[in-house]
């Protein structure tokens, strides 16, 4: 395959930022990006992370901070001179070009030789496998096979870095895990730096190298998707990777790293992500899958256990998605390897390890805390 | 082919009015008289029977052009005064339908992003809409007759020392016409404008395209199918001007276009017929205009340009 990445060391935002009138779309975002690495830019709607991902593009101007790569500033380049490839969410392709030309377009751009151009574009086809579409317009496509020429047409250019602007969120389910395994398998065979912003985490999650998440225009987290997955630094990244069970509690002890938590008719024994003391309103965050019914006879030995009536239960394939309800009248999703009747009393087992406490407020743990926290760990 | 007992399509249980439905035939068309009604009263009416009257010559037509019924179509191709009429008008239409489309695009695309007096500047461009013919024709010979402001400054300035003819003559009109038909070809551009999708134009900006390329290579060519209609709107309106033409012009000379010399031998000359000649013929000069323009239209894209359009 001759079509590769124009490789350079490591690109870097340094305090990137953008405001809007008064109000901060993104704020402060340090990040440094290895060659061919995959990024994840993961956020609800309203986070910033289009906007960083277009003022990456340079298609809006920044307000602070600096893009650099290989310490070469390139926030200062206008669009068409930064040699970023970029895939957007509704496709945005030229309707009145064919697939081939639309594909050409940016090696037309830069007076490539007409020989080299008609090669580069048929083995930018080929590897979205749309051979047979090249001539046609892109109005005759499926919306899938649209994305596919968005892609050829981002990547034939041998960009420096490719920019993702949620490009599955408009496309069936099916088709959306399809493309999912294209862009990876894409990534993982031209070894292009990508940059992908999305609001589904399972989509981040097995996609990324690397995750951002954001919120408010604020960094949450940047780390591996496991660490995101088994440690979300606050209950804000919790929330979001899945984990469904949020409750509201008082710590009771703390001990090193771990706690005992108490309230709403409740006791666990709970692990500290974030620094707390005896007395404090925290956050407990749950994953489904941690939380399990258990069966009968089985025993329950240095894991936390209560009981809950079952409310509603989900066939989820191998296992059940069962949504209980506590003495107290919360509800909580819960998992379970068998099919409990609702209305049924159960059991609930759940590992004091994966009790996650996190403090209610968002802002930022200072290093200071960290550290004592580090301490007593 | 004929349905035969053979034919394997099972016959339709559906009622007749259900299948006539399918087919958008039901009680709703009755909605329609009011509207064909007018249709046939107002103008095919009138218009054919304008044209029953241009095979109607006048004796005097007749003797002076022969040509049977045919008279007047041959006086109109005979006679250099009437003839000449065509180019006059062609003279003065053309040119301002091509400045009104080729002004409006950069202003047009300046005006789609979003600036401070932006409202302001566009009431400004549109406002020329709700002034009538006359009021334009009376303020530009004020404006620039020969003892309007812009001639006194001049002169009392010591740039010029004859008036500057601005008004009655070809410029006049000229004018006229850009005032009234700009905000019109501005509106349609700027909805044409609106159409294309800004997606495409930042995908073309990513791949390297300069300002002049993206415009070129992308935004004209979805634009054009756009401009060849507001090209036709605006030509329409200029070809048929009549009140600017003999108020701000010289109609007699070089601004003596076809509607004056249809209401000339109208009012004049009480030849309807020769008037109803005149008027078809512009209509027909109109049609050949416009089919050019379409014909070269119809080798443009046509499809959808991504955009809310």
């Amino acid at each position: 395959m001759s079509l590769s990445a124009n490789a350079f060391g490591s690109l870097e935002l340094k305090n990137v930022g953008r405001s809007f009138g008064g109000h901060d779309a993104l704020v402060d975002l340090n990040l440094t990006i290895r060659a061919g690495e995959f990024i994840a830019l993961l956020g609800p709607s309203g986070c910033g992370k289009s906007t960083a991902l277009n003022c990456l593009a340079g298609l809006l101007p920044l307000t602070h901070g600096q893009i650099l790569i290989d310490d070469r500033r390139v926030d200062v380049l206008p669009s068409e001179k930064r040699d970023f490839g970029m895939v957007f969410q509704n496709y945005a392709l030229f309707p009145h070009l064919s697939v081939e030309k639309n594909v050409a377009f940016g090696l037309q751009m830069r007076n490539k030789p007409r020989a080299e151009i008609s090669r580069r574009v048929k083995e930018a086809i080929a590897l979205v496998k749309l051979e047979e579409h090249a001539k046609k317009l892109p109005g005759q496509l499926s919306g899938g096979q649209q994305q596919r020429v968005a892609i050829a047409r981002a990547i034939v250019i041998e960009p420096r870095l490719v920019l993702m602007d949620e490009p599955l969120s408009n496309l069936d389910a099916k088709l959306r895990l399809e493309m999912r395994t294209e862009i990876r398998r894409l990534h993982q065979s031209l070894g292009l730096t990508t940059i992908y912003v999305t609001h589904d985490q399972e989509e981040a999650l097995s996609l990324a190298d690397r995750l951002v998440v954001l919120r408010e225009g604020h960094v949450q987290q940047i780390g591996t998707p496991a660490e995101l997955h088994d440690n979300p630094a606050n209950w804000h990244v919790a929330d979001f990777m899945g984990y469904r069970n949020l409750l509201d509690l008082k710590v009771a002890s703390v001990s090193g790293s771990s706690a005992k938590v108490e309230g709403d008719g409740l006791s666990l024994d709970a692990t500290l992500v974030q620094p707390a003391a005896a007395g404090d309103e925290v956050r407990v965050a749950i994953r489904p899958h941690d939380l399990t019914v258990a069966r009968e006879g089985q025993g329950t030995e240095g894991r936390n256990a209560f009981a809950a009536t079952v409310s509603v239960v989900e066939y989820q394939g191998r296992e059940f998605a069962v949504g209980v309800t506590t003495s107290t009248g919360k509800n909580l999703f819960v998992h379970s390897e068998f099919a409990p009747t609702p209305g049924e009393t159960v059991m609930l087992v759940l590992d004091p390890a994966r009790t996650l406490v996190y403090r209610t407020s968002l802002t930022a743990v200072s290093a200071e805390e960290q550290e004592l926290l580090q301490v007593r760990g | 082919m004929s349905a035969t007992n053979t034919d394997p399509r099972p016959k339709a249980s559906a009622s007749r009015r259900h299948r006539l439905a399918e087919r958008g035939i039901d009680t709703q068309l009755l909605m329609l008289i009011p509207a064909l009604l007018f249709g046939l009263l107002l103008f095919v009416y009138p218009f054919t029977y304008g044209i029953g009257l241009t095979f109607q010559p006048l004796p005097r037509t007749q003797e002076q052009w022969g040509g049977g019924v045919f008279a007047n179509y041959v006086a109109f191709f005979k006679d250099p005064f009437l003839f000449d009429s065509v180019w006059i008008t062609m003279r003065l239409a053309l040119p301002v339908a091509l400045f009104n489309v080729l002004v409006s695009v950069p202003i047009a695309f300046k005006l789609r992003h979003r600036f401070r007096g932006k409202r302001l500047l566009s009431t400004l461009l549109v406002l020329p809409i709700t002034l009538g013919t006359v009021l334009t024709a009376q303020g530009l010979l004020i404006f620039g007759g020969r003892q309007g402001w812009v001639n006194r400054f001049l002169m009392e300035a010591g740039i010029i020392d004859q008036p500057f003819p601005i008004v009655n003559n070809y410029l006049g009109v000229m004018l006229s016409l850009i005032i009234s038909g700009f905000p019109f070809a501005f509106l349609l551009i700027s909805s044409y404008l609106s159409g294309i999708d800004p997606a495409i134009e930042a995908a073309a900006k990513t791949l390297g395209a300069n300002w002049k390329q993206r415009f070129r290579r992308i935004i004209l060519p979805l634009l054009a199918p756009g401009l060849a209609t507001t090209f036709i709107l605006t030509f329409v309106l200029a070809f048929s001007v009549f009140p600017s033409a003999r108020l701000v012009g010289d109609a007699l000379g070089e601004t003596r276009v076809m509607a004056l010399m249809a209401y000339r031998a109208f009012g004049e000359q009480q030849d309807y017929a020769m008037a109803s000649t005149i008027a078809i013929m512009m209509g027909v000069v109109e049609l050949v205009v416009i089919a050019v323009v379409l014909l070269w239209r119809s080798f443009l894209y046509k499809g959808t340009t991504g955009g809310k359009g």
